[in-house]
């Protein structure tokens, strides 16, 4: 078997996925708008991703400008407070980070890693943006209803969601769960893509275990949202069903301002743990492709064959089995049995387990590896100290009798903003400033990177830290403004203007950023092919930016992982997956392009 | 595929020779829309069966009358089981390639379910007539809830249908037609059982 000659690889079938009969633009508007090409796709996803997530960044300062300067505002009183809330939470969690995670990421990077042309089911692939571009619309339609957007909390609790009491109770908490809805037929839609499109259309050699940890991670994570966005699609069905047909599935019998309701008998308690099977799931929605993410960034950068890629991936799936059990630590307030309580602490803290033996391995990966301090590089490993940061705390609030009186403080706050706002933040900045010169074929600016990541991460410090020490002294979540309150020091007020001060900057530094995004599409270093010299296939292609189709006339063909980074002995320090072992010794620096198979290193 | 045996592959370790011996890539030997209709049927069950959890945790509260049963929904019920025998039927005859026999099978198969779902309209209305609102009962607005999603996925099985119907006209290949035959039958089957399983749940409580 050993002495087969190079061109004897002209003789291999090509696998069934070469033949996916490629959709072809005939027009403008198909190709750019109604485009069923998964990176415009991807694109598209991300643009309004970004675009609504500013909105939530807005409201996240209007917030704190409330907590840091209260009463100087006329524009906001206590409703408006709970509106920006919930659409703040809401947009980022699931608007933002889950669609930009799966329907950007997702769709930009799965088919190439794969060595695929495209998704599996392109026609629904488009759909499902289009279906999201829906929902999005219907969200930012609530602004501007009667009465504004729902003020329920992100996590729409019945049954003071749909209570009048509550601000947008009319109109608003209707349009929140219509646009939830959608979003979850349209995520469904983009979900079976991804996953089919790993299972099915991987290009001959890929083995699933030799595929990037970030093809890994955005498949778990679209697995676990596959399996627990139905549980919201039920809770919001029902209460839409509650608010506009007056059934009680979870409306208790209620006195409202002296008069009774017609509601009865329902259970607020089952919408609680529809919401939280879906909820806790939703964090590693978001954090598995983090995970993935940036396991590929530390190795790309520092030279390095990520360390125990087995564990990782085995630590992928068996945290996405664990979250499904482990829902109810969000409820140990809601008075349930004790033994439930045991259970879920046991559970979360069993996840604890595989976390940190990714961390130890992202470590370990580093451990004297060639680290190159590129702004990717840097993005991660601001990811990983704040990942721990935030995700000892969680230790701490996974233990019934600790939660019981940090439940609804700021302690909580800022435990959430580390692991799932911070953290995955920062892996998103990281991965766009690692892959937008394959997107675009120029490099964002360098300086204003810089400068973007130590604003980012060091104020994100200074906003989120104090939240702890705040919470610990007994600040609530969710309060307007604390008025004169004896167990809260006057010096908190002092550091909650500080913060609101720090966390303007660190807003302003976001529209560098995106300032950046924009001038480098023109400006930007010109990138050429592979310059961060990676070895995964989506740096592989013919084109820079990759075309239509991806690869060139034949896909191209898997030898070895996407980690061979400082083989010894081989000439350059890295080796590309399709380089097969008898053409290492040759000098790949431009790796053989899929159109001339093996034989030919391109010129 | 063997997922277990795929994943305790040590990747580092396997670098494939120059030619031949590349690796297989251990996709599951099926057609992809095959395996995309079946992860869609996973999320529809589950989808389902949080329903269910949810109607025998809400049914538990003394508030809970059941409903009658309108009788019309035993003919609603032989219609979709029809449906389901007419597009089992036009599959073996797109597997035997007996084209106006599939032509007439899949017409029967869309007629059954169109008629089915006129039924369920007619027993909405029928309770509607009764006085049975959602808002008087959460018995009452289960069987509307679930029914009209039960609906919704037969609407969107018809769409497709509707299309393969189409584009059968239209000259397509008989591999191709003969996989959304196939899968269209499969999609009904698993409907039917859905419907089989919330019907017992609405007559035994
Ligand atoms: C500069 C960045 C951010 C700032 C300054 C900020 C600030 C805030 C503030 C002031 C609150 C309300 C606290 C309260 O009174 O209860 C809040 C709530 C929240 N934030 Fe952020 N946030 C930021 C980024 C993020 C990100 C990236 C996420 C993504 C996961 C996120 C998710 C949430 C959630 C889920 C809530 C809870 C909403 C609720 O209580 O219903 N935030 N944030
Ligand atoms: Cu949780």
């Amino acid at each position: 078997m050993a002495d087969i000659v190079p061109t004897a690889v002209d003789d291999i079938p090509s696998a069934e996925v070469a033949e996916v009969d490629l959709y072809h633009a005939r027009s403008w508007w198909t190709k750019y708008v109604f485009s069923q090409d998964a990176k415009v796709i991807a694109v598209q996803y991300s643009c309004t991703a970004i675009a609504i997530g500013l909105v939530a960044l807005v409201l996240s300062w209007l917030m704190r400008l409330q907590l840091g300067f209260p009463e100087s505002f006329s524009f906001i009183d206590a409703s408006d407070y709970y509106q920006f809330i919930t659409m703040h939470g809401m947009i980022m969690v699931i608007y933002l980070l889950t669609a930009l995670f799966l329907g950007g990421f997702g769709n930009y990077l799965i088919p190439l890693m794969v060595g695929a042309r495209d998704m599996v089911f392109p026609y629904v692939n488009m759909l499902s943006f289009w279906v999201y571009l829906l929902a999005v619309a219907v969200l930012v339609a609530s602004f501007f209803v009667p009465g504004g957007p729902t003020g329920a909390g992100w996590t729409l609790y019945p049954p003071q969601a749909i209570l009048s009491g509550t601000p947008g109770s009319e109109y608003g908490i209707i349009l929140m769960l219509v646009s939830l809805a959608l979003f979850i037929i349209g995520f469904t839609m983009g979900g079976l893509n991804y996953v089919v499109t790993v299972l099915q259309a991987r290009t001959r050699g890929m083995t699933l275990m030799r595929l990037p940890l970030t093809v890994w991670g955005i498949f778990v994570a679209t697995i676990l949202a596959l399996l627990a966005f139905p549980a919201l699609f039920v809770g919001c069905v029902m209460m839409i069903f509650d608010r506009v047909l007056g059934s009680s599935f979870f409306m208790p019998a209620i006195v409202e301002m002296g008069q009774q309701l017609s509601y009865g008998g329902g259970s607020p308690l089952l919408f609680q743990h529809l919401f939280w099977f879906f909820g806790h799931p939703e964090v590693y929605i978001v954090a598995l492709p983090a995970f993935g993410i940036v396991s590929d960034l530390l190795s790309v950068h520092a030279r390095r064959h990520i360390f125990g890629y087995r564990m990782m991936v085995w630590a992928i799936v068996i945290i996405g089995a664990l979250s499904f059990v482990v829902w109810a630590h969000h409820m140990y307030v809601s008075g349930m049995n004790p033994w439930f309580g045991f259970f879920f602490a046991t559970t979360t803290l069993i996840i604890a387990v595989p976390t940190a033996l990714k961390v130890y391995n992202w470590a370990l990966t580093l451990w004297r590896a060639n680290i190159q301090f590129t702004l990717p590089m840097l993005f991660a490993l601001g990811f990983i100290v704040t990942f721990v940061n935030g995700g000892i705390t969680g230790l701490f609030l996974g233990n019934v009798v600790v939660d019981v009186p940090l439940s609804d403080t700021m302690f909580v706050v800022a435990h959430f903003h580390m692991v799932m706002g911070v953290a995955p933040i920062l892996v998103i900045f990281g991965a766009i400033y690692h892959w937008y010169p394959l997107m675009t074929g120029r490099m964002l600016d360098e300086k204003m990177g810089q400068f973007h990541f130590w604003v980012t991460f060091v104020g994100a410090y200074t906003i989120f830290l104090p939240l702890h020490y705040l919470g610990l002294l007994g600040v609530p979540r969710r309060y307007f403004e604390m008025g004169e309150t004896s167990f809260i020091p006057a010096s908190a007020q002092d550091l909650n203007a500080f913060v609101t001060v720090v966390a303007l900057i660190v807003g302003f530094a976001q529209i560098v950023f995106l300032f950046n995004l924009f001038r480098s599409l023109r400006h930007g270093k010109v990138a050429g092919r592979n310059p961060w010299k990676a070895a995964s296939l989506e740096w592989q292609t013919d084109d820079v930016p990759p075309g239509h189709g991806n690869f060139g006339e034949h896909l191209p063909v898997v030898y070895r992982w996407a980690y061979d980074y400082s083989v010894p002995g081989a000439p350059d320090d890295f080796i590309p997956q399709n380089v097969p072992s008898n053409a290492v010794a040759e000098n790949h620096a431009e790796a053989p392009s899929a159109a001339d198979g093996i034989e030919a290193p391109r010129t | 595929m063997n997922f277990f045996r795929e994943i305790t592959q040590k990747p580092w370790l396997t670098t494939d020779g120059p030619g031949g011996e590349i690796r297989d890539h251990g996709a599951f030997a099926l057609p992809k829309a095959t395996v995309g209709v079946r992860v869609f049927l996973v999320v529809v069950t589950v989808l389902f069966s949080l329903f269910a959890v949810a109607y025998s945790d809400r049914m538990a509260v003394a508030d809970w009358r059941a409903m009658p049963e309108p009788w019309l929904l035993w003919p609603n019920t032989l219609m979709l089981i029809l449906g389901s025998v007419a597009l089992h039927g036009a599959s073996l005859s797109a597997r035997r390639g007996r084209m106006d026999d599939l032509r007439s099978r899949l017409c029967l198969a869309g007629a059954f379910s169109i008629a089915f779902l006129v039924g369920q309209a007619l027993v909405w209305r029928e309770l509607f007539a009764l006085g049975y609102y959602a808002a008087d009962n959460p018995a009452n607005a289960f069987f509307y809830l679930l029914t009209a999603l039960h609906g919704l996925h037969l609407l969107g099985g018809l769409g497709v249908l509707a299309w393969t119907v189409t584009r059968i006209y239209g000259g397509l290949e008989p591999e191709k037609f003969k996989r959304s035959v196939d899968l269209c039958a499969v999609y009904w089957h698993f409907l039917l059982v859905v419907w089989l399983i919330l019907f017992g749940l609405l007559l035994f409580t």
